[in-house]
């Protein structure tokens, strides 16, 4: 007969304050099969650990159940403890108590009751479970990062310089991202470019990272340690071994009114361009929508131009194949755009930008070369109007969160504006200032005190144009309600940070998961928050959540930490959590027929052939095996197998099926 | 109003370890309260589920069950829930064609930020089992079946 012992945490009240733990533990203890039950505060605890290490020795124990936490939390914390006691590591199960009891029910009999079924259901399990080894894998160490933004130039560099190769991947062709188009940044006003552009010219010459700039990740195989992932590059028509980046072809390309997605739609650009003069790498690619030669076939002035024939028309593109150990996600932000702001006038009104557009506008290499003028006339705004949560905490319009940058850059938009328009007005309206940061709240209150800033709690229900003016409309809330009319030269609306376009497809191509505003998702909210659900897949930056500069600084380093621990390694342990194809002695071998339906159900590929020969070499039979290296463990074939042969450890039949029958057989 | 005041369904949900597992994890830590009917067993992905578990828990007395995994595209296996999704569909039309309720399974998606679906699904289908009663239908044919054997011949 099984010895298991349970041990039920009470999580300091956050289990025992709507379940009964002594009760839990005292009927548990009654079951056929188990030696030993107890409860405690903090079972994760040093102590709480402790009694399970001793109970394991002191009862001789071939189980352990512990029902407490999300088995997604602290089943790794449970089973090396149960190691270091000289107990197989995967013959401790956990028992979600908390997240799937105590915190979803009110305090009950039911609630009880519901406890002991689920300690139960697992005691059974346990009872069929058997001990596993741990697989080992080997480690490529090679880290691939997508996104050349400073999350993604930051996450380079220090894997790079940990001494581990990188591959960065950029879809622009230059990196920089919107950290290159910003003004200033707060709240210490230093030129945004100032402080990035020698990282990227880093990036660029850094011995140990291999930059693909204009390309995109097609697709990722295999798991942690061990990635293969297949890159496209974009044909970017010229050649970057030969061109010399003079510019000459950029000044003669005739099609020039192209808007400029760097300067946010406000400047043009013309259809071979660099993206911004301090781009890395500063050579030109075409763009082959706009360009004449691709649209009509005629042109090709570039070429002539070029004194070193670097321009390739024919150029496809290409997809290249790189083995990596480990990802890191990068990919930033957007912010939104023209039609979600009917009611302020965005797309409608040219005075009417996005915070992004007036940080060109604010910006020494913008289109106005950083002084303040309206897209409309080229006038100079004497009265502007800042709209703060413009999207952002409007579950209306579908963005419930804070973007938690826009107070700041509200602020410094104002400022700014002071500091360059000395004649001006400017008017913010916002709903909460949120100044939380190092500097930040003392930022904010220098913007109104020393800058004169109108700063006004309310909302602005719409902006109208009347007689050439902007008339933004809305409410004062510290003064009662009263409505507020302000005619305003310019509008800028600190609009909703929001996940960048593509993010869920390509969340779906590396089956990391993601949440419903389609930022990645991070593996766990306080504990985890580089990781993703999927090992060996990081974060950093806005991808996961907005933020700004220095937490997505922080979080790109942290990420490469992560990577930096997980490249110490020359091998990496991987749950053993595989199918297996059974096998008996002769005559019978196995029960597998040879069908190979689990070859058809296989997304990885893991199912070998494999031939049993007598003892003369003549062929027997062929059946199934599977290659553990490339098996992950999600067990469709097993669904599959019509003569029950293959079977997934951990999640066995027998398992599940003594977890149903527990559960039901009362 | 249900015929059956007292009746307390036993229903048992198959959920994949990354999508619906998680998304239960956050309705705990959102705090959202759903029924004590239902209760979880945990596989990697859907495509793990064999479906006759499903007979398996009816005839050991289920009266509803639940079967929820990751959205189309999101599966964590690439492809584990487009197999559990088109077994189903051939399971569903067997087993009506058998007799047997197919209200009584519930089949859904959800993913791990979707805390609050998950507590509407289990309380909808907690609502609708109890609509239904009690199931022992098939538990009269599984005990049949284990008395007189598969053919007839015990």
């Amino acid at each position: 007969m099984s010895k298991i012992g349970v041990f039920i945490c009470h999580c300091g009240e956050n289990i025992s304050a709507t379940v009964d733990v002594e009760r839990v533990a005292k009927e548990i203890g009654g079951m056929e099969g188990v030696a030993h039950a107890i409860d405690y505060k903090y079972m994760c605890s040093d102590p709480g650990q402790t009694f399970i290490k001793e109970a394991i020795k002191k009862y001789e124990l071939d189980g352990v159940v512990v029902g407490a936490c999300s088995p997604r939390m602290h089943e790794p914390t449970f089973r090396r403890a149960c190691a270091e006691a000289g107990l197989n590591p995967y013959l401790c199960e956990m028992s979600n108590l908390r997240e799937h009891c105590s915190w979803v029910h009110e305090k009950s009999e039911e609630t009880t009751e519901k406890a002991i079924d689920l300690v139960k259901m697992l005691v059974e399990k346990v009872k069929k479970n058997k001990p596993l080894e741990s697989i080992k894998v080997p480690v490529t160490k090679r880290a691939l990062v997508i996104g050349g933004g400073i999350a993604g130039i930051q996450a380079s560099l220090d894997i790079a310089n940990t001494g581990h190769k990188v591959i960065l991947v950029e879809k622009d062709p230059s990196i920089g991202g919107h950290m290159s188009q910003l003004s200033e940044t707060f709240p210490t006003l230093d030129c945004s470019q100032c402080i990035l552009t020698p990282r990227m010219v880093e990036v660029a010459q850094h011995p140990n990272i291999k930059l693909y700039t204009y390309a995109e990740l097609e697709s990722l195989e295999g798991f942690i340690g061990n990635f293969t992932a297949k890159i496209r590059l974009k044909a970017k028509s010229v050649n970057y071994s030969t061109c010399t980046g003079c510019g000459a072809c950029i000044q003669k390309c005739p099609v020039k009114k192209i808007p400029s997605e760097f300067n946010a739609g406000l400047g043009t650009r013309t259809a071979i361009y660099v993206p911004f003069p301090q781009a890395v790498p500063n050579k030109p690619v075409i763009d082959r929508v706009n360009c004449n030669y691709y649209k009509r076939g005629a042109c090709k002035i570039c070429e002539k131009t070029c004194q070193v024939g670097s321009i390739e028309w024919d150029k496809e593109d290409e997809i290249i194949t790189e083995q990596v150990g480990a990802v890191v996600l990068a990919t930033g932000f957007d912010v939104k755009g023209a039609d979600f702001f009917p009611e302020y006038g965005y797309g409608k009104f040219k005075d009417v930008l996005t915070g992004l557009q007036f940080e060109r506008l604010a910006s020494a290499s913008g289109p106005t070369f950083g002084e303040i003028r309206r897209p409309s006339d080229g006038a100079i705004p004497k009265k502007i109007v800042f709209i703060a949560c413009a999207g952002s905490r409007d579950p209306a319009k579908g963005i419930p969160y804070c973007s938690k940058i826009c107070c700041m850059y509200t602020a410094k938009h104002a400022m700014l504006y002071q500091h360059k328009v000395h004649d001006g007005e400017s008017t913010v309206f916002y709903m909460d200032i949120r100044a939380g940061g190092k500097n930040y709240e003392e930022f904010v209150r220098r913007a109104i005190e020393e800058d004169t800033v109108n700063y006004i709690r309310g909302r602005v229900a719409r902006v109208y144009e009347k007689n050439g003016k902007l008339i933004v409309k809305g409410v004062d809330t510290l003064l009662g309600g009263e409505q507020v009319e302000i005619e305003a030269d310019m509008v800028v609306l600190a609009t909703a940070g929001v996940a960048n376009c593509g993010s869920e497809q390509l969340a779906q191509k590396l089956h990391v998961s993601y949440d419903p505003y389609h930022f990645f998702a991070e593996a766990h909210p306080k504990l985890k928050p580089v990781e993703t659900n999927t090992a060996g897949i990081f974060l950093a930056g806005a991808c996961q959540a907005p933020k700004d500069i220095p937490e997505t600084v922080g979080m790109a380093s942290g990420a490469a930490v992560k990577v930096a621990a997980l490249f110490s390694n020359n091998e990496l342990v991987r749950e053993p959590i595989v199918a297996v194809v059974n096998r008996l002695a002769p005559p019978l071998y196995s029960t597998c027929v040879g069908c190979f339906m689990c070859e058809t159900a296989c997304p990885y590929n893991a199912i070998e052939h494999e031939d049993i020969k007598g003892r003369d070499g003549s062929l027997i039979r062929t059946i199934a095996r599977v290659n553990e290296g490339l098996c992950q463990g999600c067990g469709t074939c097993v669904a599959f197998c019509r003569s029950k042969s293959i079977d997934i450890q951990g999640y066995t039949n027998e398992q599940v099926y003594a977890e149903v029958m527990s559960l039901l057989n009362d | 109003m249900s015929i059956h005041p007292d009746f307390e369904p036993k229903i048992v949900a198959f959920v994949c370890n990354w999508c619906t597992y998680a998304g239960a994890d956050l309705t705990g830590t959102s705090r959202l309260k759903y029924a004590t009917n239902v209760k979880i067993v945990r596989f990697p992905c859907t495509g793990r589920i064999d479906f006759l578990l499903l007979l398996k828990s009816f005839a050991q007395g289920a009266d509803g069950i639940i079967v929820s995994g990751c959205h189309p595209n999101d599966c964590h296996y690439t492809s584990g829930n487009f197999h559990a999704r088109r077994r189903w569909i051939a399971f569903r039309s067997i087993l009506d064609m058998m007799g047997i309720d197919i209200r009584r399974i519930q089949y859904s998606w959800v993913s791990a930020a979707e805390g609050s679906k998950w507590a509407d699904l289990v309380n909808n289908t907690v609502a609708d089992i109890r609509e239904l009663g009690p199931y022992s239908e098939y538990q009269k044919v599984a005990d049949y079946i284990e008395k007189e054997g598969i053919d007839g011949e015990a």
